[in-house]
C-alpha cells in the first residue's frame, strides 16, 4: 500500500444532462494507478470508459468525487483545486483513437507546439520534437502536413506529442484502433515501456484483448461501474 | 512558432482571396475620400489660380461658379474707377454642352480679358497662351483634344493652341479657355435645331394673339434669332475681377462697391467658401454617407469571414485547449489574423488605388491624413470584427476535440 500513486480517483460520479435526458455515465468509480504501472480499461461501448479518462485527464469535471495526481488533490467535485489547463499542459499526455493532429501544423510542429506552450524555446523544442519523431520512426515525415500522413504515421506523431513534456500521467483512449495488429502491439508495448521507464501512470482504453499480458492490471467497466479483473487473462 | 502565420500559410489561397476582396472594398472607401478631396481641389483651383482680390457679380447671386451671374460689360470701367483698385477685368464663365464628332461635349468656357490676360498663368502642359483675339482656344487635357486640333463651336472653328492640366470646373467639366469676346460668341450661338424649335414655338403662340392676326407681317419678325431682336441688350459678362493696390483696406472697397445696388462683392476667401458650402458640401455629405456605409459593410463582411475562418478552426482550437493552450494564445492567434487581414486589405487597396484612380473621370486626391485615418479605421474594424469569432472560440470546450 505504500507504493506512490500516479493517479487516484475517489467515488467519481458523472451524470450527463438532467431529467428525462439524464445519463449516469460513472457510478462511484474508485481506483488507483501506481507510478510506473500501466493499466487497461475494458468494457462495452457506452459503459463510461472515455468519461472516466476525460475526468482523470482534467478535461471535464465529475459531478462528484475526487481526482488526485501524484498524491495532490486537483479536482474535488465540480471544483478545480489548481489551474487545470496549465496542469494538463505540464503533467498529462493524451492519445486518442483518432490522431487529432492540428491540420495547419506539420508533423514536427504538432509536437513542437506542445513543448512551446510550456515555454520551451523554439530551438530546443525543435530538437526534442525531432528526437521523439525519430524514436517513433516518422522523422522523415516531419515537414509533412497531417493530411499527407497515413493513419499509423499520424498516430505515432500524436504519441510523440503526448510524450513531449515527459508527462506523469499518460492516457490512451483506444489508441490502437486505427492501427494494424503489428503496429498496435508496438504501441501497447510502448505504453508499457513509458510507464516503466519514465515512472509514469498510464491508462489505456482498449477493445483489443490480444495484448492484455502487457498490462500490470486490468479494469473492466459495465454501465458506469468499475471493477478490477482479479485473475490474469 | 506563430500559430496565426502557420494557419494562414496552410490556407494561403483562401486568405489572399479574402484580403483582395477586403482590399477592393477598402479601395472604394479610400476613393470616396479621394473624390471629395478632388472636388475641393478642383473647385478652389481656378479661384486660386486666378488669384484676384475681389469678385464683383450680379446682385444677390453667388456667381459666377456656384450660380449664374450676369453683369454689364461696362461694369469693368466703374470698378476701375474705385480708389485702391489697380486692375479690373472681365470674367466670363459658363458651361456648354454641344455635339463634337457625334459625341456630346461638355465644356466650361472661361473667357479671358484680351489683351490684358492671355492666359500666361494657366498650368500649360503643352502649347502656348493665346496669341490672337479670336479663334484660338486652350483646353484642359480632361477634354481629350490634341494640340492644333480644330473644334467647331457654333459657326466658328477654334484651333487648340495649348493644353492645361487640372483646369476643371467644380462640376468636373474640363475647361476651354478663349478670349471674352469668343466666349460670348460661343455662349450665345445656339444650335440650329434649337433655333428652329424656338421659332416655330413663337409662331404657334402668335396665332393666339390679336396683334399678329391684324398685322401678319409681324410674324415674319419672329423668325429672327433672339439675339438680333432690338429689345435684347449687348451680351453680358459673368463677373468683374479686381486686384487691390497693396495696403488698401479691402473692407472699405468691398463696402463701397456693394453700395452700388446692382452688384454683390466677394473676397477671394468668400468666393471659395461659396463653392465649398454649396455644391461641394452636399457632395461631401453624400460621399461621407457612402463612406460610412461602406466601412460598416466592410466590417460586417470581415466579421463574417473571420467568423467562418474561426468556425473552420474550432476543432484545432478545442485541441489546443486540450493540450493546455491558455486562452490568450488562442485570442492572440485570432486577433493577429484579423489584423493581418485588415492590413493586407489596406495595402492592396493602396496599391490598386494608385493604379486605378488616375483613370477615374474626376480627380481623386489621396492625402496622407486620409490614409492614416483609414488605416486606424481598418485596425479598429479588424479588431471589432474578430470579436464574434473570438467569442465563439472562447466558448469551445476541449472535449469537442474528442468528437467527430
Ligand atoms: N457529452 C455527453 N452528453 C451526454 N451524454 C454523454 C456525453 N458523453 C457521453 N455520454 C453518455 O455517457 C455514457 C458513457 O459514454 P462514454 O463515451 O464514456 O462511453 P465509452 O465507454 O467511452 O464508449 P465507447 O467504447 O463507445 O467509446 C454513454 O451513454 C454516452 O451516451
Ligand atoms: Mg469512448
Amino acid at each position: 500500500m505504500s507504493e506512490p500513486l500516479a493517479i487516484e480517483t475517489r467515488q467519481l460520479n458523472k451524470v450527463y444532462g438532467s431529467g428525462r435526458t439524464e445519463v449516469v455515465a460513472l457510478r462511484q468509480a474508485t481506483f488507483q494507478v501506481p507510478k510506473g504501472k500501466v493499466v487497461a480499461l475494458l468494457g462495452p461501448s457506452g459503459s463510461g470508459k472515455s468519461t472516466l479518462l476525460t475526468i482523470v485527464g482534467l478535461v471535464i469535471a465529475p459531478t462528484s468525487g475526487q481526482v488526485l495526481i501524484n498524491g495532490q488533490l486537483v479536482v474535488d467535485g465540480a471544483h478545480a483545486k489548481t489551474d487545470l489547463r496549465s496542469y494538463r499542459r505540464h503533467h498529462i499526455g493524451f492519445v486518442f483513437q483518432k490522431a487529432n493532429l492540428i491540420p495547419f501544423l506539420s508533423a514536427i510542429e504538432n509536437v513542437q507546439v506542445a513543448l512551446q506552450l510550456n515555454g520551451v524555446g523554439a530551438g530546443k523544442a525543435r530538437g526534442r520534437a525531432k528526437e521523439l519523431l525519430k524514436n517513433f520512426g516518422v522523422l522523415e515525415r516531419s515537414s509533412d502536413m497531417p493530411a499527407r500522413l497515413s493513419g499509423g504515421e499520424q498516430q505515432r506523431v500524436a504519441i510523440a506529442r503526448a510524450l513531449a513534456n515527459d508527462p506523469q500521467v499518460l492516457l490512451g483512449d483506444e489508441p490502437t484502433a486505427a492501427l494494424d495488429s503489428e503496429r498496435a502491439k508496438q504501441v501497447i508495448e510502448l505504453f508499457g515501456k513509458i510507464a516503466h521507464e519514465q515512472n509514469a501512470g498510464v491508462i489505456v482504453v482498449t477493445h483489443d484483448h490480444r495484448f492484455l499480458d502487457v498490462f500490470d492490471s486490468i479494469y473492466e467497466m459495465e454501465d458506469g461501474v468499475l471493477k478490477e479483473r482479479v485473475a490474469a487473462a | 512558432m506563430n500559430l496565426a502565420i502557420k494557419d494562414v500559410q496552410h490556407n494561403v489561397g483562401r486568405f489572399s482571396l479574402t484580403a483582395v476582396g477586403i482590399g477592393m472594398m477598402l479601395m472604394i472607401v479610400m476613393g470616396m475620400a479621394g473624390i471629395y478631396r478632388g472636388l475641393i481641389e478642383d473647385a478652389t483651383l481656378i479661384i486660386n489660380r486666378i488669384d484676384s482680390d475681389l469678385w464683383i457679380v450680379q446682385r444677390d447671386t453667388r456667381g459666377p461658379f456656384a450660380e449664374m451671374s450676369r453683369v454689364p460689360e461696362t461694369l469693368v470701367y466703374r470698378v476701375q474707377a474705385v480708389p485702391g483698385i489697380i486692375s479690373a477685368r472681365e470674367f466670363v464663365f459658363h458651361t456648354i454642352q454641344r455635339q463634337h464628332d457625334g459625341k456630346p461635349l461638355r465644356m466650361s468656357v472661361l473667357g479671358l480679358s484680351w489683351p490684358t490676360d492671355k492666359g500666361e498663368w494657366l498650368p500649360l502642359v503643352s502649347g502656348r497662351p493665346l496669341a490672337r483675339n479670336h479663334f484660338e482656344i486652350i483646353v484642359d487635357k480632361a477634354l481629350g483634344f490634341q494640340l492644333h486640333e480644330k473644334i467647331k463651336l457654333g459657326k466658328e472653328t477654334y484651333t487648340v493652341v495649348g493644353i492645361t492640366s487640372g483646369m476643371v470646373s467644380s462640376g468636373g467639366d474640363g475647361m476651354g479657355i478663349v478670349t471674352v469676346s469668343d466666349s460670348q460668341a460661343i455662349q450665345f450661338d445656339s444650335v440650329g435645331e434649337a433655333l428652329r424649335l424656338e421659332r416655330s414655338a413663337r409662331e404657334r403662340r402668335s396665332a393666339e394673339v390679336d396683334i399678329f392676326q391684324n398685322q401678319p407681317q409681324l410674324v415674319e419678325q419672329l423668325a429672327h434669332p433672339a439675339s438680333e431682336l432690338p429689345a435684347i441688350s449687348s451680351p453680358a459678362i459673368s463677373a468683374v475681377i479686381a486686384s487691390l493696390a497693396p495696403g488698401t483696406n479691402i473692407d472699405q472697397v468691398q463696402e463701397l462697391i456693394a453700395s452700388w445696388g446692382d452688384v454683390s462683392v466677394f473676397t477671394k476667401a468668400e468666393q471659395e467658401d461659396l463653392l465649398l458650402q454649396g455644391m461641394v458640401d452636399k457632395a461631401r455629405r453624400q460621399l461621407g454617407m457612402f463612406r460610412t456605409l461602406l466601412t460598416i459593410i466592410a466590417a460586417v463582411i470581415m466579421a463574417l469571414i473571420l467568423y467562418t475562418l474561426t468556425l473552420d478552426k474550432l476543432h484545432s482550437i478545442a485541441l489546443l485547449k486540450l493540450l493546455g493552450a491558455p486562452d490568450r494564445t488562442i485570442l492572440g492567434m485570432l486577433l493577429q489574423q484579423a489584423v493581418a487581414l485588415g492590413v493586407m486589405g489596406y495595402v492592396i487597396a493602396l496599391v490598386m488605388g494608385r493604379q486605378l484612380f488616375p483613370y477615374f473621370p474626376r480627380r481623386v486626391v489621396i492625402t496622407n491624413e486620409d490614409l492614416l485615418q483609414l488605416f486606424l479605421i481598418v485596425l479598429a474594424i479588424s479588431v471589432l470584427s474578430s470579436l464574434l469569432g473570438i467569442w465563439r472560440a472562447m466558448r469551445v470546450r476541449p472535449t469537442e476535440a474528442l468528437m467527430g
